[in-house]
């Protein structure tokens, strides 16, 4: 079980970190296109902050900002936006995942639309890898315990 | 017993020793693997997916199954985590019942 540490320091420490860490995840997802990175890198780097909230504010309040049911559900939304753009494009007349297809509908020329397709389904990934790593760590944290494991009794 | 397995492990390193003679030398431009549709990704990328970085257009884009696939992986990974290591709420109150 982790507490919340008492020390004032690292608590406000963590809280200053935590927006860069945010920042830097998502500017390694959206810049993928042009520099090393993507939704594989940027979604652990966003379960990496999840991961020192824990550390440092206790896995009770972390819980409060995102339980597991939660976490569960956002990877299967991330599954769901790489699947929900192939059949996508599948509907719009082409292959399954051929995202040229999509300029019909975001009125772009279709290496673009390739590319904003890259960037969606990169999200996608982004948040499964996030909510995966969430769920594993929170598993893996509190195997050996659970009284607090219902979530609604504290 | 234990000269059985040094033969047989003698046998078999010697067997992909001689198998790996035949791969092509590091790097070599003119190797199947570099030959065949890399040289294709590399100069159609921009073209075809106005995407600079290649890596990302072969990875979601060219080979956006594979990616797919991956992802599933990790999705299942996180799945047989719930499944495995987390305790079951109703068994476990029958259990202190």
């Amino acid at each position: 079980m982790t507490r919340a540490s008492d020390d004032v320091i690292i608590k406000a420490l963590a809280r200053l970190l935590m927006p860069f860490i945010v920042a830097y995840a998502l500017y390694v997802v959206m810049h993928g296109h042009h520099s090393p990175g993507g939704g594989f890198q940027g979604g652990v780097i966003l379960a990496a902050g999840f991961v020192l909230l824990v550390v440092t504010h206790g896995l009770e309040q972390t819980r409060k900002r995102m339980s597991e049911k939660l976490a569960g559900v956002i990877s299967s939304i991330g599954v769901f936006i790489y699947g929900g753009i192939g059949a996508l494009c599948l509907i719009l007349g082409g292959n399954y995942l051929d995202y040229g297809k999509l300029s019909k509908i975001l009125l772009v020329t279709p290496a673009e639309a390739r590319s904003l397709g890259i960037l969606g389904v990169e999200i996608g990934v982004a948040l499964a890898v996030m909510a995966v790593m969430y769920i594993i760590f929170f598993a893996i944290f509190t195997a050996g315990e659970s009284p607090e494991d219902d979530g609604r009794a504290e | 017993m234990k000269i059985l397995s040094v033969i047989a492990g003698v046998l078999v390193g010697a067997a992909l020793i001689y198998g790996a003679l035949d791969m092509p030398k590091w790097g070599d431009p003119h190797s199947p693997a570099s030959s065949h549709v890399s040289p294709y990704y590399l100069r159609h990328s921009i073209e075809h997916t106005a995407t600079p970085n290649v890596v990302t257009s072969v990875l979601a884009d060219y080979r956006g199954y594979d990616t797919l696939g991956e992802t599933t992986v990790v999705f299942t990974a996180g799945i047989a985590c719930i499944l495995l290591l987390r305790k079951g709420r109703k068994r476990q109150g029958k259990r202190h019942v």
